[in-house]
């Protein structure tokens, strides 16, 4: 229910080739202010192979990817390091978890600080006040980013010692810190089971309403993205094949059909 | 003209060795992504295993050609032995450990072997004897190409069709080609891939071995630091040409033999290793894949 | 009894395998062959032995792996204390003064040697911050090294600067040759990375051979000056042990400086870098500067303890430089333990003075050296010290905590 919020990103006519083989298909999608946007499809619809576009990972063949932030001058992302990318706002979590695994779960989420601060390398060795203060600073909001995920006992263990839902709510804290407005996350609540992916689902929304930040998701677990998402978009082949509100996908036949095949009935 | 015939033909003969090398290195890294920095000395060993029973041989009375298949016998059948004893010692228990340690590991054994051959014989040079006869019907065209020349040059080539022929049309093959595609599927259609990253070892080490007792009776001497010079500038021609590639090794062995004939004929011979090394950074800069590789993208 | 019999293969194995270069020697000169019969029972027995204790070691492996994944991670007492802030302070402060009292307790033979371990504990931090930290695989450390010592030389013998002088110069150079060498680097991974840096180290050594004009060849450059001290002349005693001093004075800037580098917001990029590339860019970190940083920093020292080495030698040579000694000093950085300064330190120490000390073995230093490595791989690849982070105090104005 969109009343004229904020554009924040939008996605036009996105095409990714590699070689002969078109993983994405003219793809439109927007995300606006406040939304919880989900992204659906079967296996190898193109999803991830989408966010990687956006994030900088890949340069899509064709297509404009336009971030809109908010009162700051649009900026077209095609083509961009992903760590610029991150730098304009937007920030992402991986499918297969990312962790640095010889760092502690607080470092993780300071790593996340750096785009956000800037003591260089004199500075690191010639402490001043300022040095410091910034260290703290840092030590201190990712410490607060951890609280908010549930993470703040763990602070000084290595992240590779988390049991996985952990380290799944470990890599959203870490994408929080670089500040984003709109966070993309990439299977979330893959290998959860269902008390996690609750939590997961209460984590999201909260967010989303209290850090005012924009969310875009992949996910394959349908009660979670029509739980909370809305809208919802769908691709198959790399092509997109439907958008909507929860109940217009719900029935939508092509996407039943999608993940189903021709014969089934909803 | 008569110069850059016999540059041609020099170089030729140089790619070929370096191509037999490099053969070994771009089939292990090929299969298992590791650069075995003990391969030089593999050939090193071959060429001292060589000598030994050519040494031999002549103290006790025999002569000729003969000399030179027996202890070129014997030297690939140690090689052999070498490199499966260093894959199974060295490597194996680094399979799934990550990617430094085994190149830790690797240059290690390098260290190892070449110290072992050192202090098991001598840090002497010691001499080669010339086991390649000189063919009566080389004479017209021997201030050009020389007997021993030709006699690497045909061996060379018909070690590469066999090994074609192996890749290719062997069950064998088969198992080798897609071990190197995709280990854990081959696991799962059943090759022992132990087994064929084993026979990788052994295949590149009887070449290197091959190559190594070819060298050695050309140049007529063998040190237990060969294998280290050897190595790098076979490394180098396995990158230029695609690292993991067959037909690679062998363009890029070619390629690297003729482009340091020409440049220590026409340019100056002391830089000759700067070139080398140079083309080398080059090659990697530039075109990391080779000339014949793929260019492989990341799964992100 | 499967044991025993799996031992005897392996023994005959290595008697096979080993035949022909341990037992037979051709002499050449004399024509005949010498048979060495007793180096056959010597590798007999010694491989008998080696594969109980190899298997031996391989079981125990694989014990403490199944712990170490079911959770149950107990630390052995010695890693305990190693951890124990209290004990590692008190170990520091031993050290600091037993180094100290070095020269004035020992003669100045054996200060020679240990500051040739100092100087590869320099080396070893410099390199620990490129590969141990980064994670860049440099294979040709050694070229800055000799940039550093050729620097000093040249610039000593043409111009007379002495040591004071060019001491800074040294280390800058050093660091502008990471800046260029490691700019057409940067997309590079892994083993590719590993090779050209090889490359680099080979080509460094084969010019100073080669470029007579620049270099003096392989004769080198003699008669360099000894670092001075207001112009007073030492004797050779007395300025070794100058040389020492201002050698402890160097490692304890180093400590300092990487310890404080490795604790900071850069020196977290780097280990962000080193764990996974793609999820450090996406967190922000321009991976371009970060790996020149880490290339150009680590260069930085090896420049400057370049200047010192060939002050204290007093003559160089392209054979100093060799790939060899990039191995040692990666050798270092890798059985210390990558990243840890403590480990680099004691891996130092241990790969340079032990062979010192054992000099009636010195025929198998290289040996052993070669063999060392590719064990520590196998049963210890984290090396002697394994790497520990910082521990964090949050929540109001408390200091940080420092480990490692």
């Amino acid at each position: 229910m969109a009343e004229n919020k904020h554009k924040l990103l939008e996605v036009k006519g996105l095409t990714m080739d590699f070689g002969g083989l078109r993983a994405v298909d003219s793809v439109t999608v927007e995300v606006h202010e406040g939304e919880i946007a989900a992204l659906i499809g079967p296996n190898g619809a193109g999803k991830t192979t989408f966010f990687n576009c956006i994030t900088g990972i890949y340069n899509p063949t064709k297509g404009d990817i336009l971030l809109h932030p908010k009162g700051l001058k649009t900026r077209r992302l095609n083509g961009l390091k992903p760590n610029k990318v991150t730098e304009m706002g937007l920030a992402r979590t991986f499918q297969n978890i990312r962790l640095f695994s010889d760092m502690t779960v607080l470092e993780n989420v300071m790593i996340g600080r750096h785009c956000r601060t800037n003591a260089g390398i004199f500075r690191a060795i010639v402490r001043g006040k300022k040095v410091n203060q910034e260290e703290q600073e840092i030590i201190e909001s990712s410490y607060g980013l951890l609280e908010k995920v549930g993470l703040g006992d763990f602070a000084n263990e290595f992240s590779k010692n988390l049991p996985y839902g952990a380290q799944r709510r470990l890599e959203i804290a870490r994408a929080m810190a670089t500040d984003p407005f709109l966070l993309l996350l990439d299977e979330p609540a893959a290998g959860m089971n269902p008390h996690e992916t609750a939590e997961l689902e209460s984590l999201i929304c909260k967010i989303s309403e209290e850090e005012q930040i924009a969310i875009l998701l992949i996910e394959h677990d349908m009660k979670l993205v029509m739980n909370i998402s809305n809208p919802i978009y769908v691709m198959e082949y790399g092509k997109k094949i439907a958008e909507g509100s929860p109940l217009q996908i719900k029935d939508n036949r092509k996407v039943i059909e999608a993940y189903l095949g021709e014969e089934a009935d909803a | 003209m008569d110069y850059f015939l016999e540059l041609f033909f020099g170089g030729l003969t140089r790619g070929s060795i370096y191509a037999l090398i490099a053969l070994g290195y771009t089939m292990v890294y090929g299969i298992i992504q590791l650069i075995n920095f003990a391969h030089g000395e593999i050939y090193m060993i071959g060429a001292f295993t060589a000598l030994i029973v050519a040494g031999v041989c002549t103290i006790y009375g025999m002569s000729g050609i003969s000399i030179l298949i027996l202890a070129g016998t014997v030297a690939v059948i140690y090689s052999c032995a070498y490199g499966y004893t260093l894959e199974k010692v060295a490597y194996r228990p680094l399979r799934n450990a990550p990617r430094l340690s085994p190149l830790i590991s690797a240059i290690g054994m390098s260290i190892f072997l070449q110290n072992y051959v050192l202090l098991a014989q001598t840090p002497d040079f010691l001499p080669f004897p010339r086991l390649i006869p000189d063919f009566e019907f080389m004479e017209p065209v021997a201030y050009i190409i020389g007997s021993p020349e030709l006699v690497i040059l045909v061996t060379t080539f018909i070690t590469m069709i066999l090994l074609t022929l192996l890749i290719k049309k062997t069950k064998v093959g088969k198992a080798m080609r897609a071990t190197q595609q995709d280990m854990n599927m081959a696991r799962l259609v059943g090759v022992n891939v132990d087994r064929v990253i084993s026979l990788t070892f052994v295949i590149g080490s009887a070449l290197a071995a091959i190559g190594g007792v070819l060298v050695a009776s050309y140049q007529g001497q063998v040190n237990f630091y060969i294998g280290f010079l050897a190595g790098v500038k076979a490394f180098t021609a396995a990158v230029l040409g695609g690292i993991g590639s067959i037909p690679g090794a062998v363009l890029g062995g070619l390629i690297l033999g003729w482009a340091e004939s020409f440049a220590a004929g026409y340019i100056s011979s002391d830089y000759e290793d700067v070139f080398t090394f140079g083309l080398l950074v080059l090659i990697l800069i530039l075109r990391p894949a080779g000339i014949l590789g793929k260019t492989s993208k990341q799964k992100v | 009894m499967e044991n025993f019999k799996n031992s005897i293969i392996v023994s005959l194995w290595f008697v096979f395998l080993t035949f022909p270069l341990m037992v037979v020697q051709v002499n050449t000169m004399d024509q005949i062959v010498v048979w060495r019969w007793m180096n056959m029972v010597w590798v007999a027995i010694g491989a008998f032995v080696l594969s109980y204790a190899w298997r031996y070691m391989l079981e125990r492996q694989q014990v403490r792996k199944k712990v170490a994944a079911e959770g149950e991670e107990t630390r052995s007492r010695v890693a305990l204390l190693l951890e124990d802030m209290t004990f590692r302070y008190r170990a520091m402060g031993v050290l600091l003064i037993f180094s100290l009292a070095f020269p004035l307790v020992f003669d100045t033979y054996q200060t020679t040697i240990m500051i040739s371990a100092l100087i590869y504990v320099v080396l070893g931090l410099g390199l620990n911050i490129s590969v141990g930290l980064a994670g860049l695989l440099d294979l040709g450390y050694v070229a800055f090294f000799g940039v550093g010592a050729y620097t000093y030389a040249l610039l000593n013998h043409h111009f007379g600067l002495g040591f004071w002088t060019v001491l800074p110069v040294g280390g800058i150079l050093g660091c502008l040759f990471g800046v260029v060498l490691g700019f057409p680097i940067l997309r590079l991974r892994g083993d590719y990375l590993a090779i050209v840096t090889l490359g680099f180290g080979m080509i460094f050594k084969v010019v100073m051979e080669n470029w007579d004009n620049l270099s003096f060849g392989p004769s080198g450059i003699a008669n360099i000056d000894k670092p001075s001290l207001f112009g007073m002349d030492l004797g050779i005693s007395g300025s070794t042990i100058y040389i020492y001093y201002i050698m402890i004075a160097m490692v304890i800037f180093t400590i300092l400086v990487t310890n404080r580098l490795k604790n900071s917001r850069i020196g977290r990029a780097w280990i962000a870098l080193r764990e996974d590339e793609i999820a450090c860019v996406a967190m922000g970190i321009d991976i371009a500067r970060t790996k020149l940083s880490a290339y150009a920093l680590g260069a930085f020292w090896a420049g400057m303890v370049g200047v010192l080495f060939a002050s204290k030698t007093t003559f160089i040579n392209p054979a100093s430089f060799t790939f060899m000694e990039s191995a040692i000093i990666l050798s270092i950085v890798v059985l210390g333990g990558m990243g840890s300064i403590l480990g680099v330190i004691l891996g130092a120490f241990i790969l340079i003075l032990l062979p010192e000390y054992l000099r009636a073995f010195s025929e198998y230093r290289m040996l052993a050296f070669g063999a060392a490595m590719v064990i520590m791989m196998i049963f210890r690849p984290q090396g002697i010290i394994s790497n520990l982070r910082q521990t964090y105090e949050y929540r109001g104005s408390k200091e940080k905590t420092n480990n490692g």
